[in-house]
């Protein structure tokens, strides 16, 4: 399933070409519910569309089944060894951050089994390897938003990834360690908001990363800086509440926060669950603000300017 | 030069219940003289590959006897590396990176070619397969048909007793097929060298092969002159038919 | 086979660098992503005074000794972990057609220095908390062996990641955790691991022998969980055995090895 061509009516290049794919989404015919047949090419209702891409995302990576399955075993093994650091330290220092050991445990695998979905090593898009070969022209091209396609694509993505990486690990985690967990149904919901939440953050922060290899030739370096900043600012190293003074009040402020340590509170019921919600919603709108500028700016840059 | 003794080469492929096993060649029996120019048929996942992978020492057969030049390429595989040449026609065997002129130098070290020899030879296969004009260029830089006699020329720089060659012209434009035709003719012609060529352009075979041998579903299905496999189905006129018609029999 | 080696890990030197730039930012890239480690242990420290019985700049010196070891390994012989990529993209069969170890050719594919920016890192811890513990002269003769036999136990499950690469085409992951994780284990003192795991590393994947078993030699502390003495020397028996163990599970790898495509 992919977007059917759609003949334009403004030649990309001119200065018109993004008002008059505009256009052409709300073509008669495609507004009137249910009705298409005054424009037989036109896209699908958009809210019905997305829902179509994002689960194309999500069988698209099962086909990567086994890649998938060896990471869940990787983040098995990595969340054992990170546990055992942990509670050592907690055993060193009980109650340390208003965490007891099984907090800490459980912190542990839960930030590992983040790492699928929320994709924290960076990537998890085609995108970028359509921006280094020049395919991104033809998708900036497409009448529908790039951004909202892409960011369904990776609801897929991270749907899928929930059930073959975030599992196995939690399950072994709860198995060898035993795991707290929450007896509030409204615990549970909240914390399905936020990791909603979180991978739309991530999803944001990735897609910053990916556009940027449209004006930044190096992206291998782009990508080692986007690692760093997920794995030691979202509490993938250690928990944010470990970090020592004023970092550790900047790092709790910044949006990898409500990648990491913000959900994994909702689900320990550290935080109070509105503003935890609140803070990820405020990230995740103005990294998507962001990346709105930033298409348009690669839309003038690869259409208009061409290239 | 070649001798291929009853060999077979089966995979399981699948998982669980859907296990099964297939037989890519089946009891594959021929040999290959010294000096012969033999061209190699067979439909798509008839076993051409297969074959080549295991002469190559890629592969191990799972039966059979298989003999390179003398060797067996499974256990004397880097030994055997030294006495034939091999080029893929879908894949490069050159550094992607490197300038064509470096890429050769590696393979002088690789292959221990003396010096002297190395840059006569060179010198003759520049010459013969025009690459003055690219020596320098990253091989990524390359046409496909710069990139091929490039690749032709690495696979002879340490003048191989046998050349296995693997749909060496798929993609060449009509000017490159043509001249790399002639060269593999007078290389076989001058140097004595033996060749075994697969392809799906029976042009190269009309133009290069004494003689033919035909793969299909894994076992040897014609062995003999071009001639002969035109007896084979009389009345039809070019030998493109004459294929067709032996691989859907 | 050392001059094949440093022939093509040159070639691919001199290749990378007509992108200074590129390799400057791989370089500063690697020393921070590695310092990120170093941070994590920084944070601990800030709320310990010791972590498994073992106090700051004892946990440094494992941490060095592990990552000059690993970072060396990942460097000489690192790229075999992209086994599986080769062989989806057929240029492993191009090795194997070559008159040299698909190894070499593995190990110096697409050679660069920029790892050399992670063994500066561990160098650099280490070269901090050697003074600062003063282990006495007598007993510093096993830093240096110890670097080395912890390179030849990383380089040996590098290798064997690689062979299972060719069992696991499809999932090359799965080399990660042993390979990744041997580094991060033996990072910390094992002694804030279960028995059981310890066991493991001892005794069927010798990763104790990376740097535990000779540093609490070198450090002079009792073996927390009383295994015997004599194991604090036997660090190269141990990295040879893994390195025999790993040179036959590659052979037998390259054996089994069905090459895809046409």
């Amino acid at each position: 399933m992919s977007y059917r061509p759609i003949r334009f009516s403004g030649a990309p290049g001119t200065p018109h070409g993004a008002a008059s794919q505009r256009r052409i989404i709300r073509c008669p015919g495609s507004a009137g519910r249910g009705k298409s047949e005054g424009c037989p090419d036109a896209p699908r209702r958009p809210p019905l569309l997305y829902l179509r891409i994002a689960g194309y995302g999500f069988r698209r990576h099962s086909a990567y089944r086994a890649a998938a399955l060896a990471g869940a075993f990787t983040n098995t093994v990595f969340g054992i060894l990170r546990a055992y650091v942990l509670i050592a330290l907690w055993q060193a220092r009980p109650g340390l951050a208003g965490y007891d050991v099984a907090d800490a445990v459980t912190f542990c695998f839960l930030s590992q089994a983040f790492i699928g979905p929320m994709q924290l090593f960076g990537g998890g898009m085609q995108l970028s390897e359509r921006v280094r070969n020049g395919d991104i022209a033809v998708d900036l091209l497409r009448p529908a938003s790039l951004q909202v396609w892409t960011l369904a694509d990776d609801l897929g993505r991270a749907g899928y990834l929930v059930l073959l990486r975030s599992l196995p690990p939690t399950v072994v985690g709860a198995v060898l360690f035993g795991l707290v967990t929450p007896e509030d149904p409204a615990t549970w919901a909240a914390f399905t908001v936020s990791c909603l939440l979180a991978v739309v953050v991530s999803f944001g922060w990735r897609y910053l990363i990916a556009l940027s290899s449209c004006w930044i030739l190096d992206e291998r370096g782009m990508q080692s800086l986007s690692i760093v900043m997920m794995m030691f600012f979202s509490g993938m190293i250690l928990p944010l509440n470990l970090y020592p003074g004023l970092l550790g009040d900047i790092v709790r402020a910044l949006p990898w926060a409500a990648i990491v340590q913000v959900p994994a509170d909702v689900y320990l019921g550290k935080h109070d669950v509105t503003r935890a919600l609140g803070f990820q919603l405020l990230w995740a709108v103005a990294l998507f603000a962001l990346g709105a500028l930033a298409t348009r700016a690669a839309r003038r840059k690869v259409v208009i300017q061409g290239g | 030069m070649i001798e291929v003794d009853r060999v077979g080469r089966s995979f399981t492929v699948g998982r669980g219940r859907a296990r099964r096993t297939v037989h890519a060649v089946r009891d594959l029996s021929f040999t290959v003289g010294a000096g012969e120019f033999v061209g190699y048929l067979g439909p798509n996942g008839a076993g051409k590959s297969t074959t080549i992978k295991m002469l190559t020492g890629i592969l191990a057969p799972t039966s059979g006897r298989v003999r390179v030049a003398g060797l067996d390429p499974t256990r004397r595989r880097t030994a055997l590396a030294r006495r034939i040449g091999v080029v893929f026609g879908q894949r490069t065997t050159l550094w992607w990176d490197l300038p064509l002129k470096d890429s050769f130098e590696l393979i002088r070290h690789l292959y221990k070619v003396d010096r002297a020899d190395f840059h006569r030879r060179l010198d003759e296969l520049a010459d013969l397969l025009d690459l003055g004009g690219f020596l320098h260029t990253p091989v990524r830089q390359l046409s496909l048909g710069q990139r091929m006699r490039g690749d032709v020329t690495a696979a002879l720089l340490h003048e191989p007793a046998v050349l296995i060659l693997d749909e060496p012209t798929i993609g060449l434009d009509v000017v490159s097929k043509v001249a790399m035709r002639a060269f593999l003719r007078r290389l076989n012609a001058e140097h004595g060298t033996t060749v075994l060529l697969t392809t799906h352009d029976l042009g190269d075979i009309e133009k290069l092969c004494r003689r033919v041998m035909l793969i299909d579903h894994g076992r040897l299905g014609f062995d003999g002159t071009v001639d002969d496999l035109r007896a084979t189905a009389p009345g039809r006129e070019s030998l493109e038919e004459v294929v067709a018609h032996l691989y859907t029999a | 086979m050392v001059r094949t080696y440093l022939l093509l890990a040159w070639t691919w030197l001199r290749a990378s660098a007509q992108y200074p730039v590129s390799f400057a930012l791989m370089t500063l890239g690697s020393f921070t992503l590695t310092g990120l480690d170093v941070a994590g242990i920084w944070i601990i420290f800030e709320h310990t005074e010791s972590l498994g019985g073992f106090g700051l700049f004892e946990v440094m010196f494992l941490y060095g000794t592990s990552g000059l070891s690993f970072a060396l390994a990942d460097m000489l012989f690192g790229n075999v972990e992209r086994l599986s990529q080769h062989v989806r993209a057929g240029s492993f069969d191009t090795m194997l057609i070559r008159p040299t170890g698909a190894f070499i050719q593995m190990a110096t594919d697409r050679f660069g220095v920029q790892r050399l920016g992670r063994i500066a890192q561990a160098a650099l811890v280490l070269g901090i908390s050697l003074p600062r513990l003063d282990p006495p002269w007598s007993r510093m003769w096993m830093v240096p062996l110890m670097v080395v036999c912890g390179l030849v136990i990383f380089t040996s499950i590098f290798a064997l990641g690689g062979a299972l690469q060719f069992l696991l085409t499809d999932a090359p992951e799965v080399a990660n955790a042993f390979t990744y994780g041997g580094s991060t284990l033996t990072q910390y003192p094992l002694s804030i691991y279960g028995g059981e795991l310890v066991k493991g590393v001892t005794f069927i994947v010798p990763l104790a022998f990376v740097n535990w078993q000779p540093a609490l030699y070198v450090l002079d502390r009792q073996d927390p969980f009383g295994l015997p003495y004599w194991l604090r020397f036997v660090a190269p028996v141990a990295a040879l055995l893994l390195a025999v163990a790993a040179a036959l599970a590659w052979r037998a790898g390259i054996r089994r090895y069905r090459s895809t495509g046409s």
